[in-house]
């Protein structure tokens, strides 16, 4: 199984939604949350629609438009959608209501958009989609399912083309409730100083990550999407190990193979360990780079690290603002990435270049 | 993708009973669950609901765990309808090999309900109930129970959201990704969702009446079915109680919450579910139909048999009427339904209809009939336009 990269359309916190690959200044910011930069929406999405939309809808919305207009007149056959918390502003507006006017003459849009294919669904009405239409949310494995999804669907032939993406928004209420299990840090510090020393809690972000996955690549393919793999277990990093060299190995590589691993590392000495002991166990010659300290953390992070990813591999240039150690190779032919979740939910993405 | 995909168990509990055979005899006698509400702290009594009759603690017990405080009355259901297949496929030498897709619609609500205010205030007294408030939780903690670690995820899709699990797993096992899925869904009835679909005014006020001329919409109810499916090379002599042979997820791309009247999303997502199992529309003999008793629903999904099926629908029935509208988990209790009259022989009866609708040709069967089913056709339609067919076979 295996799909080009054919356009990608992404929100994010770095200017990204103009096409660019970091070409601005990366935002350095002591705010200690990273909020997407977003495009003016009512170019993008009809300004009639765009008042009843939550801000993680208008992300989505707005991602997959960029997408499917940098696709150049390439319509998908799917859409699949991966999101951690989805529509958790409406979900819990609703929820808060019943209370608040004693389940009595409650709005009901709020409901409506709270439901978790709110997103993928509205993707369809907007653009007229009446093919296969799906949603994942299972934490930071939502958009890592999304994509196995779409390998499946292109293998087997139900789709030439599928719309995929990752989405998930920044809610004071999802910081209140994560800072209970102290999943953010306490100090201030800018965003490019999360790995320093080491210290508690992470700097929370958002963003809509799109891509177009083809089974033919054109002019414009950034990558290809050669595998992904996720699982769910508290674990070491042998077992880890063992789950990459799988991956690897199934696709007929080692690890010399694989020329940069980029990883999910988001600051947060509590659960970064284990990727500080794959680290060590990673050839020298392999080049680590970190990103969330440009997108934070959010569940569907990993849709971001695919955007990243892709365009290294086109661009064949690891920027300067990807933290990274050991020197790149003079060729970047495959990226493997990894990032879990609390150390529960973990996932693997391999890309390859075109 | 020649791997043929077949159900070894199926586990279920819902307003008519606690595992296979007791919803069995209820759908045999005619018997519906749907009543007052009795254990739901809501305001909206009046209106019926599709209830468990057993508290968190028993729901804990009929699970076999000690129950914890960060059980979710969604979990618990999930959990002893994930058993209940898994005993009686005999597969649990091959759980850790297994993955499991699992689907709701609302997490577990019940204890948001109770405690998302306070933990949005930042009081960290009940701080653990954070991790059961997302989708993800209650699947991800049935697979933690069995030992299942691998192919693990979470679909919603609204009302289509467990049928598109059983789309999933199968389509994971073709692919060769895995031999072994355990598929469904859970949603727990909650104030969120009564409230939700009254807000929207389409809560029936006397207990949902599918496909009737005076129906008044939809009976909010709560359950959890799962089944295991196997590809055919690893389920050697083992049991097997059908085939999943056809099915289509099609998105109708026309309004948010309601179908469009016409059917024409319907129409296809059928169509294509029939294509893919290279049956004919001649060869199906029971529909397990959504039937949620809206006026906009049995009136698209009436017209939609109409034109799928010509003058010759077989026989079908919407069990709506029996467990209320389950939500997330309509479609895998459906998915059991249908199951149970391909083992059977038997068709399920559309209950509580007295007037027929006007705007279809065909009549639901009212009666219980015992009738050799080989092929089932059952509909899952969602918010968003999300529609999914699924086709069970004999074997």
């Amino acid at each position: 199984m295996q799909a080009y990269i054919n356009s990608t359309g992404i929100i994010s916190p770095q200017q990204t939604y103009d096409g660019t690959f970091f070409a601005t200044p990366i935002v350095n910011t002591e705010s200690m949350i990273l909020n997407a930069m977003e495009p003016v929406y009512k170019e993008i999405i009809n300004p009639v629609l765009l008042r009843r939309m939550s801000h993680v809808i208008k992300m989505g919305l707005g991602a997959s438009n960029l997408c499917l207009k940098a696709a150049e007149g390439i319509r998908p056959d799917a859409v699949v959608v991966g999101t951690g918390l989805a529509c958790l502003y409406d979900l819990e507006k609703f929820l808060l209501s019943i209370d608040d006017y004693h389940e009595k003459m409650l709005s009901p849009i709020p409901f409506i958009n709270s439901s978790h294919n709110t997103v993928s669904s509205q993707i369809a009405i907007m653009n007229k989609l009446t093919g296969y239409n799906i949603t994942y949310c299972h934490r930071a494995i939502s958009f890592e399912s999304a994509l196995m999804d779409s390998l499946m669907l292109i293998a087997e032939n139900e789709a030439d083309n599928v719309l995929a993406g990752g989405i998930d928004e920044f809610l004071h209420n999802y910081y209140a409730i994560f800072n209970l299990l102290s999943y953010w840090r306490k100090e201030t510090i800018s965003n490019l100083s999360l790995f320093e020393g080491s210290h508690a809690g992470s700097i929370p972000g958002e963003g809509a990550a799109f891509f177009l996955l083809g089974k033919e690549k054109n002019e414009n393919t950034l990558a290809k999407l050669i595998d992904v793999q996720t699982f769910v277990t508290k674990c070491d990093v042998s077992y880890l190990n063992n789950e990459i060299d799988n991956l690897l190995k199934r696709n007929g590589l080692q690890r010399k193979d694989v020329d940069l691993f980029l990883l999910g590392r988001n600051g947060d000495n509590q659960h970064d360990g284990i990727y500080l002991d794959l680290e060590k166990r990673l050839p020298e010659t392999s080049c680590v780079a970190y990103f969330k300290h440009l997108c934070g953390e959010y569940m569907t992070a990993s849709s971001f690290a695919t955007w990243v990813a892709a365009n290294i591999l086109k661009t064949q240039n690891i920027p300067d603002c990807l933290i990274k150690k050991a020197p790149a190779q003079s060729q970047i032919k495959r990226i493997l990435i990894y990032n879990h979740y609390l150390e529960k939910e973990h996932g693997l993405i391999l890309l390859e270049a075109k | 993708m020649a791997r043929r995909v077949f159900i070894t168990g199926f586990g279920i509990i819902s307003a008519i009973g606690n595992g296979v055979e007791e919803n069995f005899k209820s759908l045999t006698e005619k018997r519906s669950g749907i009543g007052k509400v009795s254990l739901l702290e809501t305001s909206l009594s009046n209106y019926p609901v599709g209830e468990i009759k057993a508290d968190s603690e028993t729901l804990a017990k009929m699970g076999g765990i000690e129950l914890s405080t960060i059980d979710s009355r969604t979990f618990l259901i999930g959990l002893i309808a994930a058993k209940e297949a898994v005993q009686m496929s005999g597969c649990e030498e091959y759980l850790s090999s297994m993955g499991l897709v699992g689907s709701n619609t609302v997490g577990g609500m019940d204890l948001n309900d109770r405690y998302y205010r306070e933990l949005i205030s930042g009081n960290g007294t009940n701080k653990d109930k954070v991790i059961s408030f997302d989708c993800a939780d209650a699947g991800e903690r049935i697979a933690n129970h069995l030992g299942i670690t691998h192919n693990i995820t979470t679909i919603s899709t609204a009302c289509s959201s467990s049928a598109n699990t059983i789309m999933n797993g199968t389509r994971m096992i073709k692919n060769g990704i895995a031999d072994r899925m355990l598929v469904g869904g859970m949603d727990a009835l909650s104030r969120f969702s009564i409230n939700g679909f009254n807000s929207l005014e389409i809560l029936s006020q006397t207990g949902c009446k599918p496909f009737d001329k005076n129906r008044d919409g939809i009976t909010a109810g709560e359950g959890a079915a799962f089944l295991v499916l196997e590809a055919e090379d690893v389920v050697g002599s083992r049991k097997i109680y059908g085939e999943v042979s056809g099915y289509a997820n099609r998105n109708e791309a026309f309004h948010a919450t309601a179908s469009s009247p016409d059917g024409e999303g319907a129409v296809q997502t059928m169509e294509k579910a029939l294509a893919s199992s290279h049956l004919q529309p001649s060869d199906i003999d029971y529909i397990n139909a959504h039937g949620t008793g809206t006026l906009v629903n049995d009136i698209s999904e009436g017209r939609a048999l109409d034109k799928v099926f010509g003058e010759n629908v077989p026989l079908f029935s919407s069990t709506k009427g029996y467990t209320g509208h389950t939500f997330a988990a309509a479609g895998a209790i459906e998915a059991v339904f249908s199951l149970l009259a391909i083992n059977r022989g038997v068709v399920f009866p559309n209950i509580a209809l007295n007037n027929k609708l006007e705007e279809m040709n065909a009549n639901p069967t009212t009666e219980l009939c015992e009738h050799p089913v080989r092929n089932v056709l059952s509909n899952s339609f969602g918010f968003g336009g999300s529609n999914t067919t699924l086709i069970f076979s004999k074997i």
